[in-house]
């Protein structure tokens, strides 16, 4: 029989040869963890890179925390929720207080972790506060409100002289290192991921689909949108948190509306509904900045032009509603595969 | 004991009465159509059975429980499923997802659980993947799974939203214009399926449709709407003679 012969593969043929092999590989994402981990405890050590891009890799991993947070909400959920700041401010100021007023300085390393969970469930109760009158309304009336919420906690920091009152509170230790924002953006990442592919996560789905139809369908939408939104402000605390103690001073000022425009600006840059999207738009949206730094103030002039090129050509974002293969768990990337290999199987057993 | 009975639901939509005094008593494993000009307040007993309205008077029970006052979900969780006149499946989601969604309330697990997903997660994951795939095979919508449900023709679409309604284990089922947009021989086929669907699973049905010809081929016994009062009931060969459903849908008789 005569061989076929295969016309030599173009490079774009070879590169999305490559691309499948890396994305349907899943042993590669333990070995990246692993790497990933050891190069975060590695690189502040032995001063690998320099540490203002040290600086910026703490900031990357921080801003996936919030753009996925608040991803939840606007992507996953399909409100639009624009106060993300007022529940990174609350973990901010609640961590900065227990390391700079209760906690004994000297067990401040040990105790960290602590005071940026404490932060984070701060955020949460917070956020289930603001939570339950507010999904009494919907789209348009949610921005309102949560732009509202922002406002509120702006107002309310600025008028409580115990921590600073609009000057802030300065001297906060730098606790934040590099090893935990890697491991705080991983249990993020993972945190969130699991609550997407979950009963809880596709009821939060079928709201954005169609909220009635979602009811009908024995979907408890109260419960899923109240989940969300706690969730959600949780993990934007814990940003804040490791935030105060990247920049060591924080005042009410640092978490206005214009932080929470920054957020937003990375959900949709990213693309909504995803979290490869997440991850990629907080990236590009933090490293870009820092890389424009020279253009002066031009650098914000060519940002936003950047943002309407990007809704005129993809107005879901970059990933908007699709999902790199490694963020899916793998029994529901292979549920139907598996099922119908037993159902074959089956089939097979009975008419032998 | 009647499966679904309405006593006198009466519905106001400001000053507007969209349903007014509507009586049903439903036997299990009836086939009860209603039908009524455009605007006759059809859809709206639909949503005031589901719990999307909330009826203005009377009481409406299912096995004895009390619908008026429940949300949605809560009434679904009761088994009462339906479909739409404008299907309004979950588009941008694969058919198996709108499926699975359906299953929520079957699904035990809590938040913690899908936080980390431990504990019972993986059992009632698979367990309801399994059930979503045997029901999408039963409704040979299989092959389509892993399609976003917007992707599918529109009589795929049709047929997953009554899926998707089976999936939440319903007793009763309520089918609003099933037949919209279907040519006279797709409405044969479907009449076929609606008989296959109530016997397969063992349904009560109450079907609100425009289509005489699917109405009165199927349907056990018939309600007549209009401007939201009842104003005949009856086998579908009395409606079809009563002088007053005639005036309704084709305009009082001129005497002259």
């Amino acid at each position: 029989m005569a061989q076929t012969s295969h016309p030599p593969l173009t490079l774009r043929q070879k590169l999305t040869q490559l691309w499948e092999k890396i994305a349907t590989n899943r042993r590669l994402l333990p070995i990246l963890l692993v790497v990933g981990l050891a190069l975060s405890f590695l690189i502040p050590e032995f001063n690998l890179v320099n540490p203002y891009v040290q600086l910026i890799m703490m900031y990357v991993g921080i801003n996936i925390i919030l753009t996925l947070s608040l991803n939840l909400i606007n992507g996953y959920m399909g409100e639009f929720s624009v106060g993300h700041a007022g529940f990174m401010a609350v973990g901010a100021y609640i961590s900065a207080v227990l390391t700079t007023q209760i906690f004994a300085r000297d067990l401040n390393p040990w105790l960290f972790p602590l005071a940026v969970l404490a932060g984070g469930i701060g955020a949460a109760l917070i956020g289930l506060i603001v939570a339950i009158p507010s999904f009494k309304t919907r789209g348009d009336y949610l921005a309102i409100v949560t732009l509202a919420f922002n406002m509120i906690v702006k107002s309310v920091i600025e008028n409580i002289e115990a921590i600073g009152g609009p000057r802030g509170i300065p001297g906060i230790p730098r606790l934040t290192t590099l090893p935990w924002v890697f491991i705080w953006t991983v249990l993020a990442v993972w945190v969130i991921r699991n609550f997407i592919y979950s009963n809880h996560g596709r009821g939060v789905l079928s709201i954005r689909e169609d909220e009635i139809a979602s009811d009908l369908m024995s979907v408890n939408t109260r419960k899923s949108k109240l989940l969300a939104f706690t969730l959600s402000s949780f993990f934007a605390g814990i940003a804040g948190a490791l935030f105060a103690h990247v920049l060591q001073f924080i005042s009410p000022k640092v978490f206005d509306i214009l932080k929470s425009t920054d957020i937003l600006i990375m959900v949709y840059l990213g693309g909504i509904g995803s979290i490869g999207g997440s991850i990629l738009g907080a990236s590009i949206f933090t490293i870009l900045l820092e890389l424009l730094r020279p253009l002066g103030m031009w650098r914000m002039v060519l940002m936003p032009l950047v943002l309407v090129l990007l809704m005129l050509f993809r107005p879901r974002g970059i990933m908007g509603m699709r999902e790199f293969r490694w963020f899916v768990p793998i029994d529901d990337l292979e549920a139907t595969r598996r099922w119908r290999a037993r159902k074959e199987a089956g089939d097979a057993a009975a008419s032998s | 004991m009647p499966l679904l009975q309405a006593k006198s639901v009466t519905h106001y939509f400001g000053g507007l009465c969209a349903v007014s005094d509507f009586n049903l008593d439903l036997e299990k494993g009836e086939l009860v159509g209603i039908i009524g000009p455009n605007g006759a307040g059809k859809t709206t007993v639909f949503n005031l059975i589901t719990g999307v309205y909330k009826a203005t008077r009377g009481s409406i029970t299912m096995n004895g429980h009390e619908l008026v006052g429940l949300k949605p979900n809560q009434v679904t969780a009761l088994g009462i499923a339906r479909t739409f006149q404008n299907i309004r499946l979950f588009k941008d989601l694969s058919v198996l997802d709108n499926v699975r969604i359906a299953h929520y309330s079957q699904v035990g697990y809590t938040a913690w659980e899908s936080f980390f997903h431990i504990g019972r997660y993986r059992n009632e994951e698979a367990r309801v993947a399994q059930n979503s795939l045997d029901l999408l095979a039963v409704f040979k919508l299989d092959a389509y799974a892993d399609d976003l449900a917007k992707n599918l023709p529109y009589g795929l679409q049709r047929r997953l939203e009554i899926a998707r309604a089976l999936a939440t284990k319903p007793s009763l089922l309520l089918l609003d214009e099933p037949a919209a947009g279907m040519n006279p021989n797709e409405i044969m086929l479907l009449m076929d399926f609606i008989r296959w669907i109530r016997e397969e699973f063992d349904l009560t049905i109450i079907l609100i449709e425009h289509q005489m010809r699917l109405v009165m081929g199927i349907c056990e016994r018939l309600k007549v709407l209009d401007f939201g009062a009842t104003i005949a009931e009856g086998l579908p060969q009395e409606i079809q003679a009563n002088p007053r459903v005639l005036e309704a849908y084709l305009g009082e008789q001129e005497v002259t």
